[in-house]
């Protein structure tokens, strides 16, 4: 490999070393890198079996499969291919390194006079002021504008060296280091994080949420509540907003409440709820005042009769059938069962046939939540089942009721990626458009007049340096009588390359 | 007068802009080309004009935002920054062959926006998800970085064209800059480019994690930006390999302009996809 100006590192013997220390690997797997992801671009990813089956064929779907083009992003030779480019940039990296710090940290820079002499892209003039002023006139000049210079005398004048942004020369390996740490990040994330998903109605919590992949459960540690959903739109009918009220519980308490938008999310414990869909629940009937009277529906298993009844609040009913005695007891704005909010409820007891008293749930949501009562209370028999009868003679209103869905993240590489992130940039500035310059001004006594030859190179972006000597040359340099004594070398094929 | 309307002009003037550049080219004259640079400053001035316009006229309809919130908008920008970044090249190298070169994309760009059926120009209210300033830093620096890799595209153009013929005084091609030069500036643009597509990228990835909470999902118009930025990574360690100086880069530079353009629009084309800025996957 082209290793320019920095002298190569005394040779590595071994041939593995060599072969991951190479720029020709490094265009290898960039180009491997830049066809093979179009691969995943043209099969859609991760989509069901049978969906692959009906599109490629058998024969296809088996090879496809094998091959993992699928999942191709996170299959064993793709991110083989990611480790490759890894120990490339780290193998090369450290190659290089100990050679660029080597300059970097010099505490006397080289400058070779003679290379300077012999730069074909210096310029020379005449300045009518002598050699001793002009020397203080150069050293303010350089003072101001580089960071380091010296100077020697020569046979007959005196020379000026002069540099700055040396330690540009390490922007290059801010950039392959950021690869490197962003390629960590991603990694610590896929170990350690987790992308779920949860549907919550307005007004119930949860403390469970399902992976996107798998649909296994992941235990939060806290609950999280959904207060409140609204969903806006604009006149046209495109939605405008979504938001949803959350409230984090933790051990009974509530710690803490956020409205999330889409863009802006709830984080906490490392944990973060996004807004991602909605839906609409099936409308029910809040209820606003406790009912006189409720219509009920009772049925007999053995006969398979169902008996409507009016039932008042602690009014003691007798089934037919002699099934027994039910009574409402209380009417709950919420109940909990079991850790699930079920919402407003008619609690009351029914005195069983066989002398068992047993309590009876009605939450109105769940008109059928009765049928559950024998399995749930083994005291219970199922010979009569209850039933919240013609919910519209309740006294309320119809409401819509949404469920807001929240994608569910963590992952800890997330600060390692964007600390990734945050050094690939300045690197890229550092590396694109700063370099190590270097500058020599040469001042040679010709009678009470001067010849001054002014030369620079950078270790980057040599045009630029050209044309900077040029302008240095016409900021310092007095040409006094007229361009006719001003005798240029060969820097006219210079401004004539740049046309 | 409205922003569309000036829009509209717009691509005519650079139009106009972009053929006299091309006369000025093929007859060797000096005037037309001067012309075409007054010309184009003028379009740039109508480019902008109607991207200001378009802001407050979406302020007036009460859905205030930037206007870089779809595919036209985001065209018009694109056309502004590649005049504005030839214009800077033209001051600094005084050559405007290349103008004959890059006018021609930018009027493009501006043409496919106001004529093209499938591109609305109406000022529409933004989606929740669009609702980000992380989104308007994106689409901005991507652009910035899409614009300058169309120069760079440009200037390898005329570098495979000047490279075939050798020297020859009186063909149209001595007014070319040198083949180094024009090596050089390519580089330089797409240095410029790959900075700008990195934070475009990058930026892409912190909107896309403040949305959905995750920064990189594989999805195509991501992956296909990032087969973008492998190009032109490929491009920029060529380079220092033996051999791979002048034609073979120019090649990569055409090959990553391809992989742009097909990341722009190309993306909309592949099986199953989300539109620009749909909610959620
Ligand atoms: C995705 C991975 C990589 C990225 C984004 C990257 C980025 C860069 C950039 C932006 C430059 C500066 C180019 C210029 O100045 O024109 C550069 C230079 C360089 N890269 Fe990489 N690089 C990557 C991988 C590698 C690998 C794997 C190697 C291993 C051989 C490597 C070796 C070099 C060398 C030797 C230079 C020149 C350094 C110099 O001028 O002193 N790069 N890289």
């Amino acid at each position: 490999m082209d290793t320019k100006e920095i002298p190569g590192d005394s040779p590595k013997p071994s041939g593995l070393w060599r072969f991951f220390a190479s720029v020709k690997l490094t265009v290898t797997l960039l180009m491997t890198l830049a066809a093979t992801s179009i691969i995943g671009t043209l099969i859609p990813q991760n989509e069901s079996p049978e969906n692959y089956r009906r599109a490629f064929g058998e024969f296809y779907y088996r090879l496809f499969e094998i091959l993992d083009i699928f999942d191709m992003y996170h299959s064993w030779w793709f991110q083989l291919l990611l480790v490759l480019l890894t120990v490339n940039i780290i193998v090369c990296s450290l190659n290089r390194l100990s050679a660029a710090l080597k300059i970097v940290f010099a505490k006397h820079p080289q400058f070779n006079l003679a290379r300077y002499r012999g730069d074909k892209h210096k310029i020379s003039r005449k300045d009518p002021r002598a050699a001793q002023e002009l020397s203080p006139v150069i050293e303010g000049f350089l003072t101001k504008k580089f960071t380091y210079h010296r100077s020697d005398t020569t046979a007959d004048g005196f020379v000026f060296f002069a540099e700055k942004w040396r330690w540009t020369r390490l922007g290059v390996y801010i950039v392959h280091a950021s690869v490197v740490i962003l390629l960590i990040g991603g990694l610590l994330g896929s170990l350690f994080g987790f992308e779920g998903f949860v549907n919550i109605a307005e007004g119930e919590m949860t403390h469970t949420v399902l992976l996107r992949n798998s649909g296994k459960p992941i235990q939060l540690g806290f609950d999280i509540r959904c207060e409140d959903f609204d969903v806006s739109f604009y006149p046209s009918g495109m939605p405008k907003e979504y938001r949803s009220r959350l409230s984090i519980i933790e051990n009974g308490q509530t710690v803490l409440q956020k409205d999330i938008l889409v863009n802006h999310p709830l984080r906490y414990k490392g944990i973060n709820f996004f807004q991602s869909s909605y839906g609409e629940l099936p409308p029910e009937r809040s209820i606003t005042a406790v009912p006189e009277e409720i219509d009920l529906s009772f049925t007999s298993k053995e006969t398979g009769m169902v008996y409507n009844k009016k039932v008042r609040i602690g009014e003691k009913i007798t089934i037919p059938e002699d099934l027994g005695e039910f009574e409402i007891k209380e009417f709950k704005d919420s109940y909990d069962f079991r850790g699930k909010e079920l919402g407003p409820a008619i609690i009351g007891t029914l005195a069983q046939k066989n002398g068992v008293a047993v309590e009876v749930v009605l939450p109105l949501k769940f008109p059928g939540f009765d049928r559950m009562g024998p399995m749930i209370n083994p005291q219970r028999n199922d010979a009569v089942l209850i039933s919240i009868d013609d919910m519209g003679s309740l006294p309320g209103q119809q409401t819509k009721r949404f469920y807001t869905g929240l994608q569910v993240t963590r992952d800890p590489g997330v600060w390692v990626v964007y600390t990734g992130f945050v050094l690939m940039i300045i690197g890229c500035i550092i590396t694109f458009f700063m370099s190590h310059q270097r500058l020599c001004i040469e001042v040679v006594r010709s009678g009470r007049q001067s010849l001054v030859t002014v030369s620079g190179n950078a270790n980057k972006n040599k045009l630029g340096m050209r044309r900077k000597v040029e302008t240095i040359v016409d900021e310092l340099i007095e040409t006094g009588d007229g361009p006719e004594d001003s005798p240029v070398t060969t820097d006219q094929n210079t401004t004539k390359d740049d046309q | 007068m409205n922003s569309s309307l000036t829009l509209s002009i717009t691509t005519f003037v650079y139009g106009f802009s972009a053929f006299l550049y091309l006369v000025g080219f093929v007859f060797r004259r000096q005037t037309p080309g001067v012309l075409g640079t007054w010309v184009a400053l003028l379009g740039l001035i109508g480019n902008t004009a109607g991207i200001v316009m378009r802001w407050v006229e979406s302020y007036r309809m009460g859905i205030g935002h930037a206007p870089l919130s779809n595919l036209y908008e985001s065209l018009v920008f694109f056309a502004l920054t590649i005049t504005l970044l030839y214009l800077f090249i033209e001051r600094r190298y005084g050559n405007r062959v290349i103008g004959a070169f890059t006018m021609p994309l930018a009027f493009m760009a501006m043409a496919y926006a106001s004529l093209s059926p499938n591109i609305s120009d109406r000022i529409q209210p933004l989606l929740p998800a669009l609702k980000s300033n992380w989104l308007i830093a994106h689409v901005i620096t991507c652009f910035i970085g899409y614009a300058a890799f169309a120069v760079a595209f440009g200037l390898s153009i005329m570098y495979l064209i000047r490279q075939r013929e050798p020297d020859q005084k009186g063909s149209l091609l001595d007014r070319f800059p040198k083949p180094k030069v024009i090596d050089d500036l390519t580089h330089q643009m797409i240095m410029f480019g790959f900075l700008f597509l990195s934070v475009g990228i990058i930026s892409g990835a912190v909107w896309a994690n403040s949305a959905w909470g995750r920064y990189w999902g594989w999805d195509p118009k991501e992956t296909w930006s990032l087969i973008t930025w492998f190009i032109y990574a490929t491009l920029l360690h060529a380079k220092l390999m033996r051999g791979w100086h002048g034609r073979r880069i120019a090649y990569l530079s055409v090959i990553g302009f391809a992989a742009v353009l097909f990341t722009y629009f190309g993306v909309n084309l592949l099986p199953g996809l989300h539109s620009y800025g749909a909610m959620g996957q």
